[in-house]
């Protein structure tokens, strides 16, 4: 594999200008006290009880997402073209998705095979001619940016469903606020706490029309789901009622919740649900999360759902493929952020090269999140690429391949000491009357040595992810 | 407020009410069990700490003899036993768990640490427990837990739901921790009023940190009829049953919404035989027998909230 970018040294080992005073602070720190402030991190984390559920494990297995305290930090003028490539990005994607559910004119213009995307099972003809307020579809989308050789921004994948993470991006704030506030004094660091503020007002610019004081409300699958945390926190952050399915119902096509005080009205839900089980009667009948008539209370206009019903269509690996073309067709503009290069299998041309390259490839499931149902071709064993190479020819349209990026590290501590390790970002994109962000995201880092999977479910860990303002 | 919250904020609280409470009750139990092995049968107390529970037949089911070790076992670190303080301590953090949003980030902290500590101390088991620790341990994490409430929650209907729950739970167990006598056998009626029955009594003021309040108030020996009454009546007595209805009916009172009125009726009563009773009719027509129905009407007043506040059919 080709060397990575390291966000600390330069390829002749000096650091570099935006790590220069963390790193003449942590040379002066001594190496126990690090090793206690790290400690306090973990007992903090786990008395707060940020942690999240593992799937497949015993009941009651809550596992911590591992916190490194050496930050990722990223220079004003480099954040300032991420923000500016994030905006254009999820304008098109926005823009994309009010298309495909109207007029469908990136189609007709032949920009996107028609097959690609009205015979994908994340299209919903449900939402067809059904307009959303402001026309905005993805109201939080989380983009994952990862960084290559010689420094280069890549977009790895948009989340356009229910991304999470960001309540790790707040905690992981607070955490080194409290455990080295002297750090912060140093240096000017652009601040992130204020996003559920700006959640909240994105929520309610959102709100159905005529609704003066919305309500608005975070609908959860509920304590066992993984990201439940996150859910109950970003309630809290902003004031509202954390609510699951069986505290909602439809009466007169309207969406109430149930209080000590009789039915209230809602206005807007931001659901951390997924599209199938939002509504018994309209979607996956046998789901007991979501709410009997939400749906027929959402085409009558009568509450907003955040992130609309069909999203799904917009962050399909194959559709992904098409975002720079989408932002040409829409904005009139070259895009500033570029896409993975990336082969797509259900062309035999694409699917014979990849074949014939498995051990250098990614490869993914058009369909999969997570982490899971990928083979990184590079530490896949000769078994486990004869595997995937059967499956692949079964179903060739159900994936996509795309070259292993050297992705950028950053030194983080690992049982061993300190040592280069892999890493992501993703920031998140608010999209209501205007776009918004915080300046960073969050960062994960993959544990492992070598890897380069950074998912929490698959042994990843986070870290504070600094926007220098100057 | 949510219903489903709501819901939540009270049984957390009376969770962990029961949990202290449960304490108590061992603790009082394992001193007698102390103090007096050659006056009483053996188990006698043991056995009177489960009857009071309405615990019994649980044990029976599960367990050979209601020796020390065995009720210590089932009443404190019994995973099986829903009343054990285990049991309690995980069902205070998993509601608190699910309205983590609704309480402040302290409450959530304490709750969440004294189940940690739960868990580590759980695999060394009684035997190697030094009990009369753990059950200060229990307590204070209920002090504390509670102090925090007081000292860090919006005065709104969190707060009430949370105090609500406090006090219908522990109106339920101080009735039953007074009613532990009747089920504690002296050994011969020649007993009333002799040494062991003293410590009986004695036990039973300390169990609810009453002993020091009875000295203070009655400045005289300890009779049956006095402990009752301070336990029952005196509403300054701040585990008295006149004590909790007091606190449960001006809560109910703040909570006002347009499906209370049943729910403050029925309260209303049963606040307004406290407050106009008299031990001697109480002692007249029985002692349990009043501490029974009390219970019965506890029971159907919680079985009230819940319907009202938490359960209510809307559409």
């Amino acid at each position: 594999m080709k060397t990575a970018y390291d966000e600390m040294h330069a390829s002749d080992g000096s650091v570099r200008e935006n790590y220069r005073s963390y790193i003449e602070w942590l040379q002066a720190m001594p190496e126990d006290l690090i090793r206690r402030k790290r400690d306090e991190a973990d007992l903090a984390f786990h008395r707060l009880g940020i942690t999240f559920a593992v799937y497949g494990e015993d009941e009651g297995q809550e596992r911590l997402i591992p916190f490194d305290i050496i930050p990722r930090i990223i220079p004003a003028g480099e954040w300032k073209r991420i923000a500016d490539g994030l905006r254009q990005r999820v304008t098109a994607l926005n823009a994309f998705l009010h298309d495909i559910y109207h007029d469908q004119e990136i189609l007709r213009a032949g920009r996107i095979p028609e097959r690609q995307i009205l015979g994908n099972s994340q299209f919903r003809k449900e939402m067809v001619g059904f307009d959303v307020p402001e026309q905005i579809y993805a109201h939080i989308v989380g983009v994952d940016l990862v960084r290559a050789g010689a420094g280069e921004y890549y977009v790895l994948e948009d989340n356009l469903r229910t991304p999470s993470g960001v309540s790790y991006m707040l905690e992981d704030r607070k955490m080194m606020m409290r455990l080295f506030p002297d750090l912060f004094a140093r240096q000017a660091i652009a601040p992130v706490d204020h996003y559920p503020d700006l959640l909240l007002n994105n929520l309610r610019s959102v709100a159905p029309k005529g609704v003066d004081n919305p309500t608005v409300v975070v609908l959860t699958p509920g304590q066992f789901n993984s990201a439940y945390f996150e859910h109950a926190f970003l309630a809290q952050q902003m004031g509202v009622e954390l609510v699951e399915g069986n505290d909602l119902f439809v009466r007169n096509g309207s969406v109430f919740m149930r209080t000590t005080q009789g039915p209230q009205r809602v206005d807007v839900i931001y659901r951390r649900i997924d599209d199938d089980y939002l509504d018994p009667l309209a979607f996956n009948k046998d789901s007991m999360l979501g709410v009997p008539g939400l749906f027929s209370a959402y085409r009558a206009g009568n509450v907003t759902l955040a992130n609309a019903v069909g999203t799904g269509i917009a962050d399909d690996k194959a559709v992904y493929i098409h975002v720079p073309e989408m932002i040409r067709f829409y904005c009139g503009e070259e895009p500033l952020l570029a896409n993975v290069p990336t082969w797509e299998l259900g062309k035999p041309a694409d699917l014979e090269y990849v074949l014939a390259h498995l051990p250098e490839l990614v490869v993914k499931e058009v369909h999969g999140s997570g982490g899971y149902g990928m083979l990184v071709g590079p530490a896949a064993s000769a078994a486990e690429i004869a595997t995937f190479r059967d499956k692949i020819r079964a179903a060739p349209h159900g994936y996509i391949a795309q070259p292993t990026l050297a992705l950028s590290t950053c030194p983080t501590y690992v049982e061993s000491g300190v040592a280069p390790r892999h890493i992501d970002l993703r920031p998140y994109v608010l999209s209501g009357k205007t776009i918004s962000l915080v300046p960073g995201g969050l960062t994960r880092v993959a544990l492992k040595d070598g890897s380069l999977v950074v998912n929490s479910s698959q042994g990843g860990g986070t870290k504070d992810t600094w926007v220098l303002e100057n | 407020m949510l219903s489903s919250t709501a819901d939540h904020l009270y049984w957390m609280a009376r969770s962990m009410e029961r949990a202290e409470n449960t304490a108590r009750m061992l603790d009082v139990t394992f001193r007698m069990s102390l103090l007096k092995q050659s006056l009483v049968e053996p188990h006698n107390e043991w056995r009177a700490m489960l009857s009071i529970s309405g615990l019994h037949e649980d044990f029976e089911a599960r367990y050979a003899e209601p020796t020390a070790d065995n009720v210590l076992h089932f009443m404190a670190m019994d995973k099986e036993n829903p009343g054990s303080i285990y049991c309690s301590l995980a069902s205070a953090r998993e509601n608190a768990r699910a309205v983590r949003g609704s309480i402040t980030s302290e409450m959530w902290e304490a709750l969440n640490h004294t189940w940690i500590e739960m868990r580590r101390i759980h695999p060394e088991g009684v035997r190697n427990l030094d009990v009369s620790r753990f059950f200060e341990w229990v307590k204070e994490r209920s002090h504390l837990s509670r102090g925090i409430s007081y000292g860090t929650v919006l005065r709104d209907d969190t707060f009430r739901f949370l105090r609500l729950g406090t006090f219908i739970e522990r109106a339920d167990n101080t009735a039953r921790i007074l009613d532990v006598k009747y089920h504690i056998l002296l050994p011969s009626p020649g007993d009333i009023g002799g040494a062991a029955d003293y410590y009986q009594w004695g036990a039973i003021l300390r169990s609810v940190s009453a002993f020091e309040a009875y000295r203070k108030v009655y400045r005289d020996q300890i009779t049956p009829k006095r402990v009752a009454e301070l336990l029952i009546l005196r509403p300054d007595m701040p585990r008295s049953l006149m004590a909790c209805l007091d606190v449960v009916n001006r809560l109910l009172q703040e909570i006002n919404g347009p499906r209370s009125a049943e729910v403050l009726r029925r309260c209303g009563m049963l606040h307004g035989q406290l407050h106009f009773g008299r031990i001697d009719d109480i002692f007249a027509n029985g002692l349990h027998e009043y501490l029974s129905e009390f219970l019965e009407r506890i029971y159907g007043l919680g079985d009230l909230i819940n319907t009202t506040f938490f359960w209510a059919s809307d559409e």
